[in-house]
């Protein structure tokens, strides 16, 4: 019993740890469908954001101040990022607009170190850092502060679910993803929907650098842990904001179970057919996303929500 | 001049199209002097086979050639007499001037009834209005109505046409620059399609300019026509004139005269280079 305890723990552990790759691959995902491009800076923009909040934290200013100038900060980034970039870049091959996001995604990690340092700083927001214990004998530990982020995540999905579907503007970023022609034809003007995407994904960005700066301080590794959204994006279809968020959770989920035992059964089956006892296999955790993506690539390409491409004939 | 002619002089055209040039690409020629004027509260028909740059004429007035690496090289488009020229899409559908795209595009992914309020996107948040103009677009097109929660890439063509003219119809507009809506649809529909459009040019006073391949059709509900060929205009002048037009007949109309298969007939010949050469 106590085995089915622990692997609840494991699993639930990496759900909570897939939400937050969830939350970095939607901001991917919002650009995309938005603009067409793939935004290779929306990691770099976590890792910004989180330096820009934790830099005005240090300097004593409040929370919620820190987290409103923050949010400026990130708009003022959007509108900068559609003035100097992509309004020039309009008509252009996808492969261009992606190089410009890797430009601007070095642009501004430099941008960042220049004025933030290239120091670790921790970061604490007051999410509490207790473990429960839970089941007949307690026998399952639930971490609360991986609770409040995945809290905290899915109550950021559900706003953004909401404005998508019930605001006039949300309605005309549908529409621009659909059809950026047709949306312009009727009066949609592209350039302030742009922005407002980035700004959204410049807000994402925060909310996923708080919590992960949280975890593991605030530090240039964020925007490299952002790059797992890249597999889940691979999951769940680039266009999909619920597969953006099932994505990351099966990756999450799926890179644990396969840490603790995956882990042993390959081990196992190594040195059965080897005859070298003693294998120990470590670090599936790392590769385990990338592979999983791959066998999607090979047999599911659009992703498991992939946007049906609807066909009339 | 004295008053009284000024006051009985005409009103002006609502849009003027001064002999523009349309280049793609920076190299590719493809509007050569083309020069329209459509009145108030009419439909007038802008005819063409195949290429002849009527969709291009559109996207001049409505500047959505921006987004085809096409530019106005010469010429000038006034919509109410102010030059279109720096107008955004945006701010023209504001001033009142909109268009419905060749092959409808329609948002797919989201439902008519989103697809229609998306119509109203430059209204702000005129709730009231908008919710008023959304109960006149579905008294136009009651199948809009049945069909309102579903996906707009799940209907049918004709109810995809019926959408995106609704859709317009949304921003209150002036004057809708309405393109090819016969395509691909059955005769019977489409006949459906020009009585409503009829019916909104006269209820509601919505100009029309209207790009057509099916001349037969187009003629039967404008007022007014231009031919389009190779980027220029070739002929113009009032629907029933057109209709009655022997090269019109033959070339536009499919009602040539008994000879008309035959390429020896050198008359015919001549005539059909002067149109097509
Ligand atoms: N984006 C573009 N780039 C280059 N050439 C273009 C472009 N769009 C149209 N053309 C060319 O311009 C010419 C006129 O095209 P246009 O679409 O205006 O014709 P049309 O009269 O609307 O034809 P149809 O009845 O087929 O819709 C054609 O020769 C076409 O090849
Ligand atoms: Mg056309």
């Amino acid at each position: 019993m106590s085995e089915f305890w622990f692997f609840l723990e494991v699993l639930l552990s990496g759900l909570f740890a897939g939400t937050m790759y969830s939350l970095v691959a939607l901001g991917f995902v919002l650009i995309f469908k938005a603009s067409g491009v793939f935004n290779f800076a929306q990691g770099t923009m976590v890792l910004f954001a989180a330096l820009c909040f934790v830099g005005f934290l240090e300097m004593g200013w409040p929370v919620a101040v820190a987290a409103i100038v923050t949010v400026g900060i990130m708009v003022a980034w959007a509108y900068s990022v559609e003035r100097l970039v992509l309004r020039h870049l309009v008509n252009q091959a996808p492969i261009i607009l992606f190089m410009a996001t890797i430009g601007i995604a070095f642009f501004l990690e430099g941008f960042a170190e220049f004025i933030w340092g290239s120091d670790v700083h921790p970061l604490n927001v007051g999410i509490p850092n207790d473990a429960w214990f839970v089941g007949p004998e307690g026998e399952m530990m639930i971490q609360q502060f991986d609770l409040a982020a995945a809290i905290i995540a899915g109550l950021l999905v559900t706003v953004l679910a909401l404005f998508f579907h019930y605001t006039r503007i949300g309605r005309a970023l549908r529409a621009v993803a659909d059809d950026h022609q047709a949306a312009l034809s009727v009066g949609i003007p592209l350039n302030q929907i742009w922005v407002i995407v980035w700004s959204v994904a410049g807000f994402v960005a925060l909310v996923a650098g708080i919590i992960w700066g949280s975890r593991l301080g605030v530090q240039f590794a964020l925007s490299i842990i952002a790059l797992k959204a890249l597999p889940v994006l691979i999951l769940g279809g680039f266009t999909s904001v619920p597969g953006a968020i099932v994505g990351g959770l099966i990756i999450g989920a799926g890179e644990k179970l396969a840490e603790i035992y995956g882990a042993p059964a390959i081990a196992e089956l190594v040195s059965y057919m080897s005859g070298i006892n003693n294998i120990s296999l470590g670090g599936v955790e790392e590769w385990f996303a990338y592979v999983l993506a791959m066998f999607f690539l090979l047999f599911r390409p659009q992703g498991l929500f992939g946007e049906r491409i609807i066909e009339r004939v | 001049m004295s008053v009284a002619t000024e006051a009985t002089a005409p009103e002006a055209a609502l849009l003027r199209v001064n002999n523009i040039e349309v280049i793609y690409d920076h190299v590719i020629l493809v509007l050569r002097g083309v020069s329209l004027e459509v009145e108030k509260g009419g439909i007038v028909a802008l005819l063409g086979a195949n290429g002849a740059g009527k969709t291009t004429t559109l996207k001049a007035i409505s500047n959505l050639l921006g987004t085809e690496r096409g530019e106005v090289t010469k010429g000038s488009i006034e919509f109410e007499g102010v030059n279109v020229e720096a107008s955004s899409p945006n701010a023209l559908v504001k001033r009142g001037c909109i268009q419905v795209m060749e092959g409808r595009h329609c948002f797919e992914h989201l439902t008519v009834e989103e697809n229609l309020l998306t119509g109203a996107f430059t209204r702000g948040g005129d709730r009231a209005g908008i919710q008023a103009d959304l109960e006149m677009v579905y008294d136009y097109f009651p199948r809009l109505k049945d069909r309102r929660g579903s996906q707009a890439g799940y209907t049918s063509g004709g109810e995809q046409q019926m959408c995106a003219i609704g859709r317009a119809l949304m921003s209150r507009p002036k004057m809708v620059l309405l393109d090819e809506p016969s395509m691909g649809l059955a005769p019977q529909l489409v006949e459906q399609i020009f009585e409503i459009v009829k019916k909104i040019n006269e209820q509601e006073g919505v100009t029309i300019l209207l790009a057509e391949q099916n001349t037969n059709i187009a003629l039967k509900y404008a007022r007014y026509g231009y031919i389009l060929e190779s980027g220029r205009v070739v002929m113009e002048g009032a629907a029933d004139t057109l209709r009655n037009n022997e090269d019109v007949k033959e070339f536009y109309l499919g009602l040539g005269g008994e000879g008309r298969k035959s390429f020896r007939d050198v008359k015919q010949y001549r005539r059909r280079k002067r149109w097509l050469g």
